[in-house]
């Protein structure tokens, strides 16, 4: 099998490693080689922030590159559109369109461009868009936006049984957040 | 079993397996989580040193009392500890030591892209580079066998981009050696003649070192296709197989320092061309240039910044793949200060005072982007302090009464204490204001000597700040709440005014501290918003103006009324 490759983008803060974490585990689980890339450090102040998944038979580069992402899983509108190059031509982009002003927006001196989902599909990208923070806070908070969006992922490879996710969900989830979490992805599946 | 791992959890089970005892850091991106990691063994002592010449020393001398130490550091941390490294490489070892550094090209999280192999180098040092987790679990281990065997201090070099990406790694048991017996050696001693001996000695461990690095298992070939050889290490090695798989040779080198020279002779024999794919300097292109092999590398790769699969294809001419983009400009989406940051009004009042800022290393490096715009440089650990004094010395009165120096608790500790006590000392009446927000912020909040805990969070010893100024020279210790930017403004103008050597302590903790109390979320009052903008000055991500009226975003906001105390209309109360 040719190595697949899946990128996690957003916003630092809102929940991107624990979606990695999740996905990295059903990914061994399944018996792949496995690479996930992330960086750490003065990103996580509301920055910019994106997560390389890649596995396969035998993964070398822990890095995605420009046009190789099979699927890309972006937490914010703003930020699919940024890494949208990232996407290889026939490739799928899930997009929580959620949008969060960058500070540039904020004090004034760029604009939070419109209409980024159609404009993403008029450049050629396959999207799958949902209000993500909206089905997250359905199941109880809006801080499963991370878990909702994996579940809309999850449909993307139907050979990994639910069941296998779930698994995953409550190895990578603390005790307390289980039900909430569990709810979140399957109302992200099925949304 | 196999196990997805970060390199720098896999390289801190590699030292556990290897039986390490003592370990002693100071924290830095990338480098962090491989302290952070070991200290969850119990079997491991894990400390946050105040630096990291102070880490190298205790793990120095914990091998000297007998058993297996290490240290890690980010890449300009072991400037930090050159002066140790240079001299532990001739005093030698009771039992193995290694010392790991982590660069980090690219600069995601720092100041310069150096390349520490030169290190190796110039101290006479065996350096190991891992280029998976994996590797470096097991490098680890062959790390401390070599440091044995050779009586040496051992570098194992990480990169951003093997510390932190995960990949599958299959840990085994801890094995610990016997304690050493420590026996007292005069020739320990480093002066005149044992000194000279040890450089003697030192120069014949690197020779025996190069018989070592042609055959051990470090360092390994991979023929493919002969018609190009490439020589790489680390994640270059990722690169090139990405690329090109069987496709090419490969020399695949474990062992960076030193060089072997057969192993890479015999190589380029066997191949029609040879090239060295190598982030930054061509340190291994300029050996190989040495032995006499033609070579391309730094003509076709550059020297800054990171690689990837695609700018190899570029580098070789080959096609990369297509892409597609929007053609609206995307705006920026830099890291900003977090809402309720308390390093926030400090410099909201800098910016006021029109302040020149001599900044430092740590979260408040991002005093310096918009709309605060209130930080004019920073250079590495601890230069506020003795360069704010330099920029004094040549600025006179004017100078001393529009500057200041700004460093965090923890980077006043590791470096800061020796810049202020030239102020002092030397007498220019600089300001340096320490923001203590109690805590090493920048790099995931670890401990340090101001915080009363110890790495593992255990009460320890507490390093009081006031008292240690006052004792460095300093009459004027004051301490302000950043929190209120009228009393912070007038203490500002006091110690500019003041013809004494001034420190000013600004004290809050971090707001992501765990147990920091938030007040509930502002809620604007839209009917006394004029639309004026004031309140965006302080770049706080929580505030936003839409239809000309401030919002406050509720799940960032704690309420530490900074913005209030802007608002002339009380749209903020």
């Amino acid at each position: 099998m040719a190595t697949k490759n899946i990128m996690i983008v957003g916003v630092g803060g809102q929940g991107t490693l624990l979606a990695s974490k999740l996905l990295g585990y059903v990914l061994l689980g399944q018996g792949y080689d496995v690479k996930v890339s992330e960086v750490h450090g003065m990103s996580q102040r509301g920055g910019s922030v994106v997560t390389y998944v890649r596995f396969g038979e035998k993964v070398y580069s822990p890095v995605i590159d420009k046009g190789e992402a099979d699927v890309i899983i972006s937490f914010e509108k703003l930020e699919a559109a940024r890494w949208l190059e990232y996407l290889k031509p026939g490739g799928r982009i899930i997009v929580n369109t959620q949008e969060m002003e960058p500070m540039p927006v904020i004090i004034g001196e760029a604009e939070y461009p419109d209409n980024l989902v159609e404009k993403m599909q008029a450049a050629g990208a396959l999207v799958d868009a949902e209000d993500f923070l909206a089905v997250a806070e359905a199941a109880g908070s809006s801080k499963a936006v991370n878990i909702a969006l994996m579940g809309r992922f999850s449909t993307y490879f139907p050979e990994i049984s639910e069941e296998e996710w779930q698994k995953a969900i409550e190895a990578c989830v603390p005790e307390k957040f289980l039900e909430l979490n569990r709810k979140a992805f399957e109302m992200g599946r099925s949304a | 079993m196999r196990e997805l791992m970060l390199g720098n959890k896999a390289l801190a089970r590699g030292l556990y397996e290897a039986g390490c005892k003592v370990i002693s850091s100071y924290p830095g991106t990338p480098s962090t989580e491989i302290t952070e990691e070991a200290a969850k063994y119990d079997e491991i002592y894990c400390e946050w040193a105040p630096n990291e010449k102070v880490a190298l020393e205790v793990a120095h001398g914990a091998s000297l009392g007998g058993v297996r130490s290490a240290c890690a550091m980010k890449h300009v941390g072991l400037n930090v500890a050159a002066d140790p490294l240079f001299t532990v490489s001739y005093q030698g070892l009771n039992a193995g030591l290694v010392v790991c550094v982590a660069d980090d090209p690219g600069m995601h999280s720092s100041q310069n892209e150096q390349d520490s192999r030169h290190y190796a180098m110039a101290a006479k040092l065996p350096m190991l580079e891992p280029a998976d987790s994996e590797e470096a679990r097991v490098f680890a281990r062959r790390a401390f066998e070599l440091s044995e065997q050779f009586n040496t201090p051992v570098l194992i070099r990480m990169c951003t981009r093997v510390s932190h990406s995960q990949s599958v790694a299959e840990p085994e048991e801890r094995a610990v050696p016997k304690q050493v017996p420590y026996v007292k050696d005069p020739t320990k001693v480093m002066m005149t003649a044992n000194s000279r001996n040890a450089h003697l000695r030192v120069e014949q461990r690197t020779l025996q070192l190069v018989d070592y690095a042609e055959d051990c298992d470090l360092n390994r070939v991979e023929m493919g296709d002969t018609s190009l050889g490439i020589i790489t290490s680390s994640t270059s090695y990722q690169y090139a197989k990405e690329v090109f798989g069987e496709r090419v040779s490969i020399l695949k080198l474990g062992m960076v320092y030193p060089l072997p020279e057969k192993l890479i002779l015999d190589f380029a024999a066997k191949v029609d061309k040879v090239a060295v794919l190598e982030e930054l300097d061509p340190f291994i292109e300029n050996h190989v240039r040495r032995l006499g092999v033609k070579v391309s590398g730094k003509d076709v790769f550059p020297v800054c910044g990171e690689f990837s699969q695609n700018l190899v294809r570029e580098c070789m001419g080959l096609e990369v793949p297509q892409t597609m983009t929007v053609k609206d400009s995307i705006p920026g989406r830099p890291p900003v200060m977090c809402a309720g940051c308390p390093h926030r009004g400090i410099f909201y009042i800098l910016k006021k005072n029109k302040c020149m800022v001599y900044g430092d290393i740590g979260c408040y490096t991002l005093g310096a982007v918009a709309p605060l715009n209130a930080m004019d440089l920073n250079v590495c650990m601890g230069a506020s302090c003795s360069g704010l004094h330099g920029f004094n010395l040549a600025m006179g009165r004017e100078g001393e009464k529009h500057s200041v120096g700004v460093i965090g608790d923890s980077t006043f500790i590791h470096s800061g204490m020796t810049g202020i006590t030239d102020i002092s000392y030397n007498m220019t009446n600089s300001t340096v204001i320490i923001l203590d927000n109690s805590i090493t912020g920048m790099t995931g909040h670890q401990q340090n000597p101001t915080t009363g805990k110890n790495l593992r969070g255990e009460p320890a010893g507490k390093v009081d700040l006031e008292s240690l100024c006052h004792a460095l020279g300093f009459e004027r210790v004051r301490v302000v709440d950043p929190y209120d930017l009228a009393e912070a403004d007038r203490v500002l103008k006091e110690e500019l005014e003041a013809e004494a050597p001034s420190i000013i302590i600004s004290r809050r903790p971090c707001v992501m501290i765990k147990g920091t109390v938030h007040n509930p979320p502002l809620e604007p009052k839209e009917d006394k918003c004029v639309g004026c903008k004031a309140c965006m000055q302080i770049g706080c991500p929580a505030i936003s103006v839409r239809d000309g009226k401030v919002r406050i975003d509720s799940t960032l906001c704690i309420g530490c009324k900074v913005c209030t105390q802007i608002c002339r209309f009380g749209a903020l109360e």
